[in-house]
């Protein structure tokens, strides 16, 4: 999951370019000149492995997933079609909503507040450590901050349940130690607490990759506008929030829609820290239709699941995409 | 700015930055701590020496070093093979601009988006029946095709500023397409390249879900599956559990001190392209 999202901060804006800048129509133009020939899709030879690969190992399954979620199947035997019985079931399924209600939450503290901190910290490294102490101090600062996202999930969640366990545990031992011992908790066995403490994870997991992607922007920021802010008297949340913010506005649509869509998936963080539990207080979707599929094997129902989150996630992502090339169109008419 | 006010601003980002990575610190050091130094002086005490023999047993009982070779055969494959796929598809899209490309992208953005879940249950039954279940190729396929998915995504508008002339000028010395692509296109977008292989390497030695599912020998695990099983199983206990968890981020440190600056400037290059 962690790393998933890493694609959005340079995948998200590329769309904006790519098909038709001048360079083709020159090409065009130079072959019909030479004839009615249309060389120009001999190309496709070479789109030939990728897109019979991608009918393989991704439309095919999405579209047996999809078909399997309106049947009774145990994974062995011939599917029975049963409509969208497994549908309206989800609709009274306590656990589904539950599942998709601490999703949210999951939104909360991979996407929100790493975009908010994220933002914080990059302007206060980039605008005024970089600039009074120096950029090696920078890049210390920032690597620190972005070492959890190269970490495997998996490792990420046995070095915190153990620091996090009820009896031994480095955070209670803390505690203990500074005077505080009646704040000790079982923190990822409390069913009421677990969810907030696998939220705080997240925070930590997450944070490192809008503070890059963020800091990556401010590169482009015009030094100028920050000098004459500056000469006008602006003070650091000022010029923080009258320029910085509007400036790196692309990038901040990108972290949020990728962030969020990360959020939705989550599921290595769950299966190693709580499996769901306590008592289904930490399930999400992605773990639900796991253990749906492999460990109650009504393949059916686990297929409903995730065809409910792919839908989600394909809306979000259109709705993101369309959004973020609609301000980037009105801010490069602004410009121009 | 007076040094009154700079330097409480340092300070409270250092204390957020010593936060990040003070679980390294914990684990890395109570990994060298004996069992009965660590019951008796609890996890917050300095080692009293180097006690190696934890770790030792760790990596010895669930064969570690066949892990680490696992994870590097199929997330150096899974990156070569999706640079591979990824160049081609760009270079259709990006520089062939065949009919439809728009389509095309927007095909590959949206499997990006896929949630894997959406896969995982037909992917482990087509595999059993391809007689590929609990093998690394079944993985090795599969990721090739996820991360070519962005792969393609990238190169696609990188290759389309690409200067179209430098290709007119080779076509009419009479390269053919194929040439065009080895000889000018592949030595030209070598950083975009080099990122993307860095990357696909990354992410797939990270990746849970699917490996979980489709690796279940223990010759054929994963450093992350091993890792993430065994502490599914909640066998472990506390000194097993921290040989685990530095075993486990010793390699991500690796390639984060390898790849720090392909790293940052790769994500550089996306927010900016």
């Amino acid at each position: 999951m962690t790393v998933t999202v890493e694609r959005g901060g340079r995948g998200g804006r590329g769309s904006r370019r790519g098909p038709g800048s001048r360079g083709g129509d020159v090409v065009e133009a130079h072959h019909h000149a030479k004839g009615s020939r249309r060389p120009r899709d001999s190309y496709a030879l070479f789109l030939l492995p990728g897109v019979l690969a991608f009918f393989a190992i991704i439309v095919v399954p999405f579209l047996m997933n999809t078909g399997v979620s309106f049947t009774e199947w145990q994974g062995v035997g011939t599917p029975k079609w049963t409509g969208l019985a497994n549908y309206r079931e989800l609709m009274d399924d306590s656990e589904f909503w539950a599942s998709f209600r601490h999703s949210l939450f999951m939104v909360v503290a991979m996407a929100a507040v790493p975009t908010v901190v994220g933002l914080v910290l990059a302007a206060a490294l980039f605008d005024f450590v970089g600039k009074h102490f120096g950029s090696r101090t920078v890049a210390v600062l920032r690597a620190c901050f972005y070492l959890p996202q190269v970490l495997p999930i998996a490792v990420a969640g046995i070095v915190w349940s153990w620091i996090l366990a009820p009896e031994n545990g480095s955070l209670n031992e803390l505690l203990k130690a500074i005077g505080l011992g009646s704040l000790q908790q079982d923190w990822l066995g409390d069913p009421d607490l677990a969810l907030y403490t696998v939220m705080g994870v997240m925070v930590w997991v997450q944070i490192g990759f809008p503070l890059v992607v963020f800091m990556a922007g401010l590169q482009r920021v015009d030094p100028q506008l920050y000098e004459a802010a500056e000469l006008d008297g602006a003070g650091w949340w000022r010029r923080f929030w009258h320029i910085t913010l509007p400036q790196i506005r692309p990038e901040i649509y990108v972290v949020l829609l990728w962030c969020t869509i990360a959020a939705l998936k989550v599921f290595g963080a769950v299966y190693v820290l709580t499996k769901g539990g306590p008592g289904g207080a930490t399930n999400v979707p992605s773990y639900f239709s796991f253990t749906t599929f492999f460990e109650k094997t009504q393949v059916g129902y686990g297929a409903a699941i995730s065809t409910v989150l792919t839908v989600i996630i394909l809306v979000l992502a259109l709705a993101g995409l369309k959004l973020q090339t609609r301000a980037e169109d009105a801010e490069e008419g602004l410009r121009v | 700015m007076t040094a009154v006010r700079r330097y409480p601003v340092l300070v409270a980002l250092f204390i957020g930055a010593l936060f990040m990575v003070l679980p390294f610190l914990i684990v890395a050091v109570n990994a060298v701590k004996s069992p009965a130094e660590y019951s008796s002086n609890g996890p917050l005490s300095l080692p009293e020496g180097v006690y190696l023999d934890g770790l030792k047993d760790f990596w010895e009982r669930v064969d570690f070093g066949q892990k680490l070779v696992n994870s590097v055969l199929i997330s150096g494959s899974v990156a070569l093979g999706a640079v591979v796929l990824s160049v081609l598809n760009a270079y259709a899209i990006g520089i062939g601009r065949i009919r439809g490309r728009t389509w095309v992208l927007a095909f590959f953005v949206l499997a990006n988006m896929l949630p894997q879940e959406a896969l995982v249950y037909p992917v482990y039954y087509l595999s059993k029946e391809a007689g590929l279940y609990d093998t690394r190729l079944s993985v090795i396929i599969v990721f090739t095709v996820i991360q070519a998915a962005f792969g393609t995504y990238l190169l696609a508008s990188v290759l389309g500023q690409f200067p179209r002339e430098i290709i007119e000028a080779a076509r009419i010395d009479g390269a053919n397409k194929w040439q065009v692509l080895w000889r000018i296109v592949v030595p030209v977008s070598r950083p975009t390249i080099g990122v993307l292989l860095v990357f696909f390497f990354i992410w797939t030695w990270n990746e849970f879900l699917l490996p979980l599912v489709m690796l279940i020998s223990n010759d054929n695990q994963t450093v992350s599956v091993a890792l993430g099983v065994l502490q599914g199983q909640r066998l472990m206990d506390a000194t097993m559990t921290n040989a685990a968890a530095l075993l486990g981020v010793l390699p991500a440190l690796v390639f984060f001190l390898v790849f720090q600056r392909t790293l940052t400037r790769g994500i550089a290059v996306g927010a900016v392209k």
